[in-house]
C-alpha cells in the first residue's frame, strides 16, 4: 500500500540510524586491520612502519595467547554449564503455582540488575576473601581450612560470580518460553500416565530447544567479552586472562598497538563465528 | 484429597522457590546489610545478620569522600543523554521499516544487529584514539555517543517488534483523513506507542548504566560514572567494607527498582524478539 512518496520518506527516516551505525562500524574497524598491520608502539616511536603478518603472527605464538584461550573457553563453556542447567531447572519450578510468586520471581531476577563492578568487588571482598569473607565463615563454621578463592580458585571463582549475573537471564527467557508452552499437551501426557521426568524430557525439553539456544549464543557474544570482573578481581593474574582481557592489555598496559589489534581482529573473527549462528535462528523468526 | 494433594504441592513449590529465591538474592540483601554497619561490625567474627547497631555514617562518608553525587550525576546523564538520543534516531527507522518495508528491511535489521556483535576490544584502541583527537577523553559527551551506538542496533529492534504490533490500518485511515507524515507520526503512532517506547528507554537506560567496558576505559576524574566509582573501590585501604557496601547500594539500588518494572522488556530487548 506503501506510496512512493512514503517510500522515499521512509529512505530518509531510516538513514539516520544506518549511517551512524555503518559508520560506528566501518571506521575503527579499519582503522583495527590498519593498525594491525603495523608496528605500532605510541610510547615508543609510534608507527615503525609496516610488519605485514607480523602482529598475526606473534600474537598467536606469543606464550599468553593458548593459556588466554584456555581459560576464555573455560569460563564460557562453565557459565553456560551451569546458567542453563541451572536456568532450565529454575524456570520449571518459577512456573508451578506458589505463593508470592512475583516476589521470587524479582529475588531470582536482581543480579541482573546490579552493575559487574559491584557484583565483582562484593564478591571479591565479601564473600570469597580468604580472612573476612562470608565463605571463609562458613568454612570455617564446618571446621574447614578457608580457601583463597581469587588464587587458588581463581578461574572458577570468577566462573561463579559471572555465572550469578547470567543466571538470571537464563531463567528469565527458559521461564517466557515455558510459559508459551501449551499445557493442555501436558496434562493429556499427564493423564496418559506419563511420568515427571517423561514429560519433561520429551514435551518441556523440546519445546524449550530454541530458547536454549538463543540464551546459549547470547551468553556467548557477552560471556566473551567480560571485563570488569576480571578487571576488579584477579586484573588478569592467576590464570584468569581471557582473550579480550589479553588484548586489552597489550593495546593499553604495554602500549603495543600493531599486536593488540592483531588479536582485536582474532577476537572480532571469533565473535562474529558465534553471531552468524545466532543470526540464521533470529532471521528465520523475522520470516514468521 | 486431591485438594490437600495440591496444596501440598503449593507447600513444597513455595519453600522451595523461596529458598533458592533469598540464596540468589542474598549477595545484595548482604551488601544492603552491610552498608548500616560499621566498619569493625562489617568484619565481626561472627558474621553479624540483624543485631548490630544501624548507622547510616558510611553513607555521607561515602558522598564526602568521593563526592558521590558527581558520579552519580555522569551516571544519570550518560545513561539518560544516550537512551533519548538513541530514541530520536531510532523511532523514524523503526517506524520506516516496520510499515514500509522493503525487500531489504530484514537485510538491515540483521546487519543492525550484527554491529552489536562486534566485540569491543576489538575496538579499542580506534576508539581511545579518535576520542583524543576530537578532544573526547573523558567527557560526559563522548560517552553519550558511544553508549547511544552500542545500544542503538536494540532500541531500533525493540521499537521495531513494537511498531510492528500496531495495526497499519489505523495509519492508514489516518493517511486517508490527509493526516501528513508528520501528523501521522507525531498524533497517531506515538500516543499508540507510548507504552513500547517507555520499555525500550527503560531496558537501555539500565544496559547504560551498568556497561562497564567503555565507561572504564574512556573515562578518568572528570566523565567517570558510577561504574568507575565503585571500581576505584578494587585497591583496599585498610577496613572498607562497610563503605564499599553503601557506595554499591547506592550505585544499584536505582536500577534494581527500575529493573523490577522492565522483566519483560528485558527478554524481548535482549533476544531481539526471538523469544516472547
Amino acid at each position: 500500500m506503501a506510496t512512493q512518496q512514503s517510500r522515499s520518506a521512509a529512505r530518509i527516516m531510516l538513514a539516520p540510524a544506518v549511517i551512524l551505525l555503518l559508520g560506528w562500524m566501518l571506521v575503527p574497524l579499519t582503522m583495527t586491520l590498519y593498525f594491525s598491520f603495523k608496528k605500532y608502539l605510541p610510547l615508543r616511536g609510534g608507527d615503525l612502519g609496516w610488519a605485514g603478518f607480523d602482529n598475526y603472527v606473534r600474537f598467536v605464538t606469543s606464550s599468553a595467547f593458548w593459556p588466554s584461550i584456555q581459560s576464555t573457553l573455560i569460563i564460557v563453556i562453565g557459565v553456560l554449564l551451569i546458567t542453563v542447567v541451572l536456568g532450565v531447572l529454575l524456570a520449571q519450578l518459577l512456573d508451578q503455582p506458589m505463593w508470592g510468586q512475583g516476589i521470587v520471581r524479582i529475588l531470582v531476577i536482581a543480579p541482573f540488575f546490579v552493575m559487574p563492578t559491584v557484583s565483582a568487588l562484593v564478591w571479591k571482598n565479601m564473600f570469597m576473601d580468604p580472612v573476612n569473607g562470608l565463605l571463609a565463615h562458613l568454612w570455617k563454621f564446618f571446621g574447614a581450612q578457608p580457601v583463597e578463592w581469587l588464587s587458588d580458585a581463581p578461574l572458577f571463582s570468577i566462573i561463579m560470580i559471572v555465572s550469578w549475573q547470567w543466571l538470571p537471564f537464563a531463567t528469565l527467557i527458559l521461564l517466557t518460553a515455558i510459559q508459551s508452552l501449551d499445557s493442555e499437551q501436558l496434562e493429556a501426557a499427564e493423564m496418559d500416565g506419563a511420568p515427571v521426568l517423561a514429560r519433561f524430557g520429551y514435551i518441556v525439553l523440546p519445546h524449550l530447544s530454541r530458547a536454549i539456544a538463543i540464551v546459549i549464543l547470547i551468553q556467548t557474544i557477552f560471556l566473551l567479552s567480560i571485563f570488569a570482573e576480571i578487571f576488579v578481581t584477579t586484573g588478569g593474574a592467576f590464570g584468569t586472562r581471557t582473550l579480550t582481557y589479553l588484548i586489552f592489555q597489550r593495546v593499553l598496559e604495554s602500549q603495543n598497538v600493531g599486536l593488540g589489534s592483531a588479536g582485536g581482529v582474532y577476537a572480532i573473527v571469533l565473535a562474529n563465528i558465534v553471531a552468524y549462528f545466532l543470526m540464521r535462528i533470529v532471521g528465520k523468526n523475522l520470516d514468521a | 484429597m486431591a485438594k490437600s494433594f495440591t496444596n501440598q504441592r503449593m507447600i513444597i513449590n513455595t519453600v522451595v522457590a523461596w529458598g533458592i529465591g533469598l540464596l540468589i538474592f542474598f549477595p545484595i540483601l548482604w551488601t544492603i546489610l552491610t552498608s548500616f554497619k560499621t566498619e569493625a561490625q562489617a568484619i565481626n567474627d561472627p558474621p553479624l545478620f540483624l543485631g548490630f547497631d544501624w548507622t547510616l555514617e558510611n553513607y555521607s562518608i561515602v558522598q564526602e569522600r568521593s563526592d558521590y553525587m558527581r558520579f552519580l550525576m555522569n551516571s544519570v546523564i550518560i545513561a539518560g543523554g544516550s537512551t533519548l538520543l538513541g530514541i530520536v534516531i531510532a523511532i523514524p527507522a523503526a517506524w520506516s521499516m516496520a510499515f514500509v518495508p522493503s525487500r531489504r528491511t530484514k537485510d538491515i535489521l540483521l546487519w543492525m544487529l550484527s554491529t552489536k556483535m562486534l566485540p569491543a576490544v576489538g575496538v579499542l584502541y580506534p576508539i581511545y584514539l579518535l576520542f583524543i583527537k576530537f578532544g573526547l577523553l573523558d567527557t560526559r559527551l563522548g560517552l553519550v555517543i558511544v553508549m547511544m551506538l552500542i545500544n542503538l542496533p536494540i532500541i531500533v529492534w525493540m521499537l521495531y517488534t513494537y511498531f510492528r504490533e500496531i495495526p497499519v490500518e489505523i495509519l492508514e485511515a489516518a493517511r486517508m483523513d490527509g493526516a501528513s507524515l508528520r501528523e501521522e507520526l507525531i498524533y497517531v503512532l506515538t500516543p499508540m506507542a507510548i507504552p513500547g517506547i517507555a520499555s525500550t528507554v527503560l531496558l537501555n537506560f539500565i544496559l547504560a548504566w551498568n556497561e562497564a567496558f567503555w565507561t572504564l576505559n574512556l573515562t578518568a576524574a572528570k566523565a567517570a560514572p558510577l561504574t568507575a566509582f565503585i571500581a576505584s573501590y578494587s585497591s583496599p585501604e585498610g577496613l572498607f567494607y562497610a563503605k564499599l557496601s553503601a557506595a554499591s547500594t547506592m550505585a544499584i539500588a536505582p536500577i534494581l527498582i527500575l529493573g523490577w518494572f522492565s522483566q519483560k522488556q528485558l527478554v524481548r530487548g535482549l533476544t531481539f524478539g526471538a523469544v516472547k
